[in-house]
């Protein structure tokens, strides 16, 4: 047993055994969906837009993932509190293994937590336009959640307060998500938002689980796609970095 | 004179305006065991903390197993192991598993590992509780549980901050019969802290008190009873570094638990 596969042996096991909070965790996205696709669906539906909650769905997957993976960063926190953190960190493990192991635990959990929203959604009226795009589907699902499980790790790992750790989280968490298009098409929208979203990573994977499972996409899949890529391997370089400067 | 194993030379550590270590410096002869002894807040753990990667240094040197744990950190990782002084386990996973990702993050070979396990586990009689999540256990079974940890791998050296502290005498002498027979069977050198003076004075080959963050005196206890002109080692201890009672940071580590417990630990 390697220290990369063992670490994410231990995230799962971990989100198994709390199984309360994965119900506790979906009720955000599930009152968004609910809401929103309901809420907002008939003046959507006037503005020629057509179906909302289909084109909804995407981003409220989405944001399942990004939630699940960003706050999974808070357990780097815990285990420094609790000294489990400075077990793993004074191992001969290197410290990229460590990480990486944490960071593939907590995007398999934020994965599983966005195949659930995904399947809650088909109870709501969602209809993927092809289901042969689903692996395609998967892995776009799985590197979102790869990479802001990678930045909340690596963010956590410099942060040592545990009060200070949800604000800094929702402070990006927030924008990243409201600007991303995840909730409204970016075709229309005023150049500004257009802009900002350009660079908002999230705007890319929301775009090609669009693409895969509507039809539609504002970027194209390729450019999604590289750029889904670049982040990944960013935000590990930073994680790397981070995690080899921690003193416990 | 053999090689030393570890190495230190005008070692050092500021916290803001506090120098928590000064200008430390000794060495610890291979197959030694060495007690690091200092009152509270002396800056023992600080010390361990530079040998051990876990805490830059701001000044000095320190080789450990020939390495710079600056530089080197992941050969001096390989070389040692450790007991902490806080708890360090996972709450969430049981005992066994514990002890089998701590193998894992060591390398230690599946079998041998399997084997040490159930011996260790025996050892600190926990066999029957390996399968018990750790927020069930108590302080004393938790901390018998992370010695057996530290020792499933068989390091050349390992570092034990106040190891037995909260364990029954049963418990101790057990331990230590375990530790010495690894001492000299697999001539793994020990460096360990703790409060109890009988301890150091029965265990240690050397010893060395440090207060104030500096070393006040160093060499085996006989040495040390002969130039305080003490009785005992306690005597020793209590004319070195005084009677008063000292403050030491509770730091993050009180706060959290207590903050842990309120969230309900998880």
């Amino acid at each position: 047993m390697s220290a990369v596969y063992v670490l994410w042996l231990r995230q799962l096991i971990r989100y198994w055994r709390t199984r309360s909070r994965i119900i506790g965790s979906l009720a955000q996205p599930l009152l968004f969906l609910v809401a929103l696709g309901f809420g907002l669906g008939p003046i959507y539906a006037q503005a020629g837009g057509g179906n909302y909650i289909q084109f909804l769905a995407p981003g409220i997957i989405g944001m399942t993932i990004l939630f699940t993976a960003m706050f999974s960063g808070m357990e780097v926190i815990w285990d420094r509190q609790l000294g489990f953190l400075k077990e793993t960190l004074v191992s001969p493990s290197s410290r990229f293994s460590i990480f990486f192991g944490r960071t593939l635990g907590g995007a398999t959990v934020a994965l599983i937590q966005g195949v659930v929203i995904f399947l809650i959604t088909l109870l709501f009226g969602f209809r993927p336009i092809s289901l042969l795009s689903l692996p395609l589907v998967l892995v776009f699902m799985f590197l979102l959640a790869y990479i802001f499980t990678a930045l909340g790790t690596a963010l956590a790992s410099a942060v040592e307060d545990m009060q200070a750790f949800p604000l800094i989280m929702n402070f990006i968490i927030m924008p990243v998500f409201f600007l991303s298009g995840a909730l409204y098409p970016l075709e229309n929208a005023p150049s500004g938002i257009k802009l900002i979203a350009l660079f908002d990573p999230l705007s890319y994977q929301i775009d090609a689980l669009r693409q895969l499972l509507n039809g539609v996409s504002h970027f194209g899949l390729a450019i999604d796609f590289g750029i889904t890529l670049a982040c990944a391997l960013l935000v590990s370089l930073l994680g790397v970095y981070l995690f080899n400067r921690v003193e416990v | 004179m053999s090689e030393a194993i570890i190495d230190v030379k005008g070692l050092g550590k500021k916290f803001k305006a506090f120098t928590a270590v000064d200008a430390v410096s000794f060495s610890v002869q291979k197959g030694e065991i060495f007690a690091f002894l200092g009152p509270n807040g002396a800056g023992k753990t600080t010390t361990i903390r530079m040998l051990t990667t876990m805490l830059r240094p701001d000044f000095g040197s320190v080789r450990i197993n020939g390495f710079d744990p600056v530089k080197q950190q992941h050969d001096v990782r390989a070389s040692f192991g450790i007991v902490f002084q806080d708890f360090s386990l996972d709450n969430e996973l049981t005992a066994l598993e514990n002890l089998r990702f701590h193998a894992a993050l060591y390398h230690v070979p599946k079998k041998l590992a399997e084997e040490r396990i159930e011996q260790l586990l025996k050892l600190v009689e926990l066999f029957d509780k390996k399968d018990s999540f750790i927020k069930t256990y108590s302080g004393g079974m938790k901390r018998r549980l992370e010695i057996a940890r530290g020792l499933i791998h068989h390091p050349k050296i390992l570092f034990l901050d106040e190891p037995t502290l909260g364990l029954d005498p049963q418990t101790r002498n057990k331990m230590w019969a375990y530790i010495q027979q690894l001492n000299k069977k697999e001539k793994m050198t020990v460096f360990f802290t703790t409060h109890y003076m009988h301890e150091a004075e029965k265990y240690a080959h050397r010893i060395a008190i440090i207060d104030h963050g500096k070393i006040v005196i160093s060499g085996t206890v006989k040495e040390l009873r002969k130039n305080t002109r003490t009785k005992s080692l306690e005597d020793a201890f209590l004319r070195l570094t005084g009677h008063g009672m000292r403050a030491e940071s509770s730091g993050t580590v009180d706060a959290m638990r207590a903050a842990a417990k309120s969230w309900g630990n998880r």
